[in-house]
């Protein structure tokens, strides 16, 4: 599972760490798959994923282009039902029943039951071996609070892998973040870094020194 | 985009703006939708967007991580709050989104609409539109009335693949006004301009003329 909504929220700078990576076959559950040539976009051109769950892959036209090619495996759910399949998958549930799809392309070969009289559709939950997540702070515990709308399916992904490795701008003490602000809970994070690459407004770029007060230890 | 085709669409979104009324939750879709916020002006309309934030406003100073569904800039209002995208789709099914003001590709003569794949290409994006269709207590399709090529985008059938069983409430074009009740389009307003005759020309799907303004 990969953070993010299209490079808004997107963990920048671990998609880069796999960019160099020798690994091959990856299943990417996400909602976009980047943009052309930017974070996922760069796995994509060089051919490591073999699958990818997610809702709105138009926003990368070499997305298209792959499939065509036969190069990729593309599973499309509705954006809430990719959301909710991986909140099931977090809180050890099954599948869920939804309206949403029921009737379309999309709920076909998925079991359609009857609900107080309304048509459902069946989807499965989703689980993965590694997520990587995007999160504004954390503290050295690995609680966590995110950034407006970098929020998006970190939250949910943190939940919902057995490994989860969150990228964040800051890390600080146990108890300078509010007990009532953390959205997600230590219980879930697995590993912190520090972001270097980051979304600005000039686009993505690479930033020498984090944002830590002792950034001399880490940014080397 | 030529000013003509802007003008068609600042109409249509002045139209729909003008549907709304506080206190109300709306959500607007990518295009003409997006358009219907700067036209209005009530306090008690809050806009929602998908990826996660009650509260979308004009965007005062731009902030890469703070943008909303088609991923343009926004603002954030007083009294906006921040949700994840789970939490964002429980409010959209579960029918807490009053309105949603979509686009659309086709309709159909029983107000039903496609409006995310194309037949003959690959179908990689869908987004939240199916589920917006399913969840919102109202949609508002605001589109052109033809297509580039000049054919009516309000068909018998859609010829792309449907988005969703469930009916529109309302299709606003730069020359009409439909409400769909009872799965029948019936012809509520001329637009500005727009004549009986032009409506019935360009619509191939089949529609009930109601007792209608201009």
């Amino acid at each position: 599972m990969v953070g993010g909504f299209g490079l808004v929220g997107a963990p920048l700078t671990l998609i880069e760490g796999l960019t160099g990576k020798d690994v091959d076959g990856l299943t990417i559950i996400s909602n976009n798959l980047g943009e052309a040539g930017e974070g996922l976009g760069v796995l994509l051109r060089q051919r490591k994923i073999q699958k990818a769950i997610g809702s709105y892959f138009t926003s990368n036209r070499e997305v298209g282009e792959a499939f065509q090619r036969g190069e990729i495996d593309l599973q499309l759910l509705p954006q809430g039902t990719l959301a909710e399949a991986m909140r099931a998958g977090g809180a050890g549930i099954g599948g869920f029943y939804t309206r949403t799809g029921v009737g379309t392309e999309l709920a076909q070969g998925k079991e359609i039951r009857e609900i107080n009289g309304e048509p459902y559709v069946f989807e499965q939950a989703l689980k993965a071996d590694v997520a990587i997540i995007r999160a504004h702070k954390a503290d050295t515990l690995g609680n966590l609070i995110y950034y407006k709308t970098a929020r998006n399916f970190n939250p949910v992904m943190a939940t919902a892998a057995d490994l989860v490795i969150a990228e964040v701008d800051e890390i600080v003490a146990a108890g300078e973040l509010s007990a009532e602000e953390i959205v997600t809970p230590h219980l879930f994070v697995d590993r912190l870094i520090v972001a270097k690459k980051i979304l600005t407004k000039e686009g993505v770029i690479h930033r020498k020194r984090c944002a830590r007060v002792d950034c001399e230890a880490c940014c080397q | 985009m030529s000013s003509i085709e802007n003008g068609v669409q600042e109409l249509i979104a002045r139209r729909a703006a003008s549907e709304l009324k506080g206190p109300s939750v709306v959500n607007l879709g990518i295009g003409i939708p997006t358009l219907v916020a700067k036209y209005v002006e009530d306090e008690l309309i809050h806009f929602h967007t998908e990826n996660g934030l009650l509260g979308v406003t004009e965007v005062e100073e731009e902030d890469p991580n703070l943008v909303n569904a088609g991923k343009l800039p926004v603002g954030e209002r007083v009294g906006a709050s921040f949700f994840s995208s789970a939490e964002s789709f429980g409010m959209i099914r579960g029918g807490h989104i009053d309105v949603a003001i979509l686009g659309a590709l086709q309709v159909d003569e029983t107000g039903r609409i496609a409006n995310w794949a194309i037949p003959g290409k690959s179908i990689i994006g869908v987004g939240g539109a199916m589920d917006l269709l399913v969840g919102a207590k109202k949609v508002i399709v605001t589109t052109s009335h033809l297509t580039k090529d000049g054919n009516s985008k309000l068909m018998k059938t859609c010829t792309f693949p449907l988005t969703s069983t469930r009916s529109v409430d309302m299709i606003i074009t730069e020359l009409a006004v439909f409400t769909v009740v009872n799965e029948q389009l019936i012809l509520t307003e001329l637009m500005p301009g727009a004549t009986l005759e032009q409506v019935r020309e360009s619509t191939e799907a089949d529609f009930v003329e109601g007792g209608f303004s201009s």
